[in-house]
């Protein structure tokens, strides 16, 4: 395999997910290193070192954010976990937590530390009940090996680590109402300001971080954070889980160096070996379902004709017009057989259906967006669905507490702007559209200006 | 003091004060509209999103402008914030949208509600609704549930604002309704039915900004604007007394708080003038009230229109 792997090059080892064969695989280096010879406050600086950005989709800067944490005298801070992996095509985390859960319980010690937080957090999705079970395992473990509890390894620093489950809601993976939910409330997010670094957990300083991204200060602070940004391009540093699926000859949870190229990725030997069944691609979600698609001839290169990589600048190239995000890592290939309003439609019923339901826009426009969806994709819309739909879209975006209004509404108007003939064929052949689908789009080069 | 422009309006106001009750200190037309905060329940606002406002400056120090409409009831104002409400094609714009979502699923059975003539949501679909709807389907309908035997609960009709869990929350040692469910299907219910029944359980009737939670003691008896509002008073051991007695000849038709042009139950003495349930729904007959004049409704409804106003309102100019 091509390229370094520092979060899941050990996972083939048997009996990895035990302390013992952990440990002696160099587990738990970090937690030594950090608690015996630095200061919290050397760790932060590592991170910030590294360039490392939030692996849950928004890609802030994570030193950046530990160094917002507001510390006030006599008031706790917490460090949670965000496991609350939700996003269709994402599924890193889950795999991570699965196959190596003492990387993510020794990040979770690491980062504790450094942030200065005597009880930490893992809110698991709640789907994930046998994941939870893995974790607690892990944790008993630990404690057991005093790495968890009082006076960790002698070096006068207490822990307590507790895993929580959610009730099985997307809209807790967004992070205040992920606090919210783990106050035990019901999960609408909060407005912001406050943010959580101010005011989050029981109106407490809190940093709430992403399973991978807890996972990556363990080889950042092994290593240095200046050996980890030697990895990858400009602002894109380390080392990346990319969850593919869709029509690839080999879909699957790959990590890999940012700055790959897409074609590599997708075509690659290495990694996806091409679309399956000797099909031809059609179009792709680079970052989870919640980001823009791209059409076939966008994906492998950006409007300015550059191969697109593998990172958070090169698939944003572009804005919305001809980009994306690089989001989660939830790649999810098409191939000319799929139909991208069934898609769509599928796509803004899921948000549909997990809206909060707290703010009006977000509320019934991820609704209406799915009933107009509906209507088309079952031979029963009209043109001016097309023009209702973008006007729903631009109505929500932005115009929402938390992202996920702006969630459900870019792929549908992404959708719409790449893929407009596909949407009016389904209007004008109604019936043809029941037993057959589309085929590929001609590429609209000149359409899309380069920005 | 810091200040702040609204709508090239320049105020003092002081330091955390919100962008909304900033644009309340100047009044008049540069107050966006606001369905669910509510100035006397802390934590209420941020969800109806029609307080959007553009933020063209931040402040002195960072003179960016924000890139997203913000909520305005829940932006506190930086010193040398400019503010665009009414002069934004912007808010304009996004405004309309929410009307519209706020709308798609309402019954629009205004005819029948007892809420019409001083519903918040028809003032704004006066003012930002568009004649026609493009919404299709069926409407979204709950199954009706009972909630006790003074308050009716129409839950076509809710907007979601939150409002009466706050008031709830607030007024009462315990909460026995909330929200349930999520997104669209998200309702106003009692967990497992459960009667609403406290000694102020009907502020939820006077918070509530559209024809959802109405007084059944009131229900279908008449219009608001053929009553007459009268300042009343009465001794009270649980509330203050002071409220707004409705009257068509010598008859108490219903019994209200002391509201203000927001539509927000006033401070009377430094304190919110909520009213108990004994004064809301069972005080019907005059001679138990101290009735000292008329009320002025000071808001640009249908009531205040008729009846002691003979200035013509800006809203019938724009029919005429």
């Amino acid at each position: 395999m091509a390229g370094r792997k520092l979060l899941i090059e050990n996972v083939h080892i048997p009996g990895i997910e035990t302390y013992d064969v952990y440990r002696k695989n160099g587990g738990y280096a970090s937690v030594e290193k950090a608690l015996k010879k630095m200061t919290p406050e050397e760790v932060v600086e590592e991170v910030k070192k590294s360039g490392l950005r939030g692996r849950g989709g928004a890609g802030f800067p994570t030193g950046m954010k530990w160094s917002f944490l507001a510390k006030p005298e006599g008031v706790p801070r917490y460090l949670v976990c965000n496991a609350d992996e939700s996003e269709p095509g994402t599924f890193k985390d889950r795999y991570l937590m699965e196959k190596i859960p003492h990387l993510l319980i020794e990040g979770m010690i690491t980062s504790s530390y450094a942030l200065g937080a005597n009880v930490s957090y893992i809110y698991i999705r709640g789907e994930f009940m046998y994941i939870l079970h893995i974790l607690e395992k892990a944790i008993a473990e630990a404690r057991a090996n005093g790495m968890l509890g009082k006076n960790i390894m002698g070096s006068g620093y207490d822990l307590e680590l507790v895993v929580a489950p959610g009730g099985g809601a997307y809209i807790c993976g967004e992070e205040t109402a992920l606090l919210e939910s783990l106050e035990g409330k019901r999960g609408n997010p909060r407005m912001k300001p406050p943010f959580p670094a101010v005011k989050g957990l029981w109106g407490c300083p809190t940093v709430v971080n992403n399973v991978e991204t807890i996972a990556a200060v363990v080889p950042i602070v092994n290593n240095g954070g200046e050996e980890y940004a030697k990895i990858g391009i400009e602002r894109s540093t380390g080392t990346k889980l990319i969850s593919a699926s869709g029509n690839l000859v080999r879909p699957g949870v790959y990590e890999l160096e940012m700055g790959v190229s897409v074609e590599e990725f997708i075509y690659g030997d290495d990694y996806c070996r091409g679309i399956a069944n000797g099909k031809l691609l059609k179009a792709c979600i680079p970052g989870g379902s919640s980001v823009p698609i791209l059409p076939a001839h966008l994906v492998t290169k950006t409007a300015n004709g550059d191969n697109r990589l593998m990172t958070y600048e090169s698939l944003a190239d572009g804005g919305f017009a001809s980009g994306s995000m690089l989001g989660s890592g939830g790649f999810i290939v098409f191939d000319e057989d799929q139909c991208i309003v069934r898609n769509t439609y599928t796509f803004a019923r899921f948000y549909a259906h997990e809206s909060c339901g707290q703010c009006s826009p977000c509320r019934e426009g991820t609704g209406w967006m799915e009933k107009v969806l509906h209507r088309l994709e079952n031979g029963h819309g009209t043109m001016e669905d097309i023009t209702l739909l973008e006007e729903i879209n631009k109505k929500i975006e932005g115009n929402t507490i938390c992202p996920l209004g702006d969630a459900a509404a870019w792929p549908v108007a992404a959708a719409i702007r790449h893929f407009r003939e596909e949407f009016e064929w389904h209007v004008t052949h109604p019936a043809e559209a029941q037993i057959r689908n589309y085929g590929l789009i001609q590429p609209r080069v000149e359409e899309i200006k380069a920005l | 003091m810091i200040k702040v422009t609204i709508d090239d309006i320049e105020v003092e106001v002081e330091p955390g004060t919100s962008i909304l009750n900033a644009a309340r200190q100047i009044g008049g037309e540069v107050v966006p509209p606001a369905m669910c905060y509510y100035s006397k329940l802390p934590g209420t606002g941020g969800k109806c999103r029609t307080c959007l406002v553009e933020v063209a400056a931040g402040s002195t120090a960072d003179p960016r402008p924000m890139p997203k409409l913000m909520a305005s009831c829940s932006t506190s104002v930086m010193d040398g914030m400019i503010v665009k409400n009414k002069t934004s094609q912007r808010v304009h714009d996004n405004r309309g949208g929410v009307v519209e979502f706020l709308l798609i699923n309402h019954p629009l059975d205004c005819p029948v509600c007892d809420q019409a003539g001083e519903c918040h949501l028809q003032d704004l679909g006066y003012e930002h609704g568009s004649a026609k709807t493009r919404y299709k389907e069926e409407r979204r309908t709950f199954d009706p549930i009972d909630i006790g035997n003074k308050i009716k609960l129409h839950m076509n009709r809710c907007i979601l604002c939150y409002r009466c869990v706050h008031v709830a929350n607030q007024l009462t040692d315990s909460r026995v309704h909330g929200v349930m469910h999520r997104g669209e299907h998200a309702e106003i219910s009692t967990y497992i039915e459960n009667a609403v029944d406290n000694d102020f359980s009907g502020n939820m009737i006077d918070v509530c900004p559209v024809g959802a939670l109405t007084d059944k003691t009131f229900r279908f008896k008449s219009r608001v604007w053929f009553l007459k509002p009268m300042e009343a008073e009465c001794a009270c051991t649980k509330c203050s007394g002071k409220a707004v007695v409705w009257m068509f000849g010598n008859e108490i038709y219903r019994v209200t708080a002391r509201k203000d042009k927001y539509g927000e139950v006033e401070d009377i003495e430094d304190k919110t003038a909520w009213i108990c349930n004994e004064c809301r729904f069972d005080k019907k007959d005059p001679s138990s009230w101290n009735i000292s004049g008329p009320r002025k409704i000071d808001r640009h409804s249908v009531i205040s229109q008729g009846q002691y106003s003979t200035k013509i309102d800006k809203g019938l100019k724009k029919i005429g």
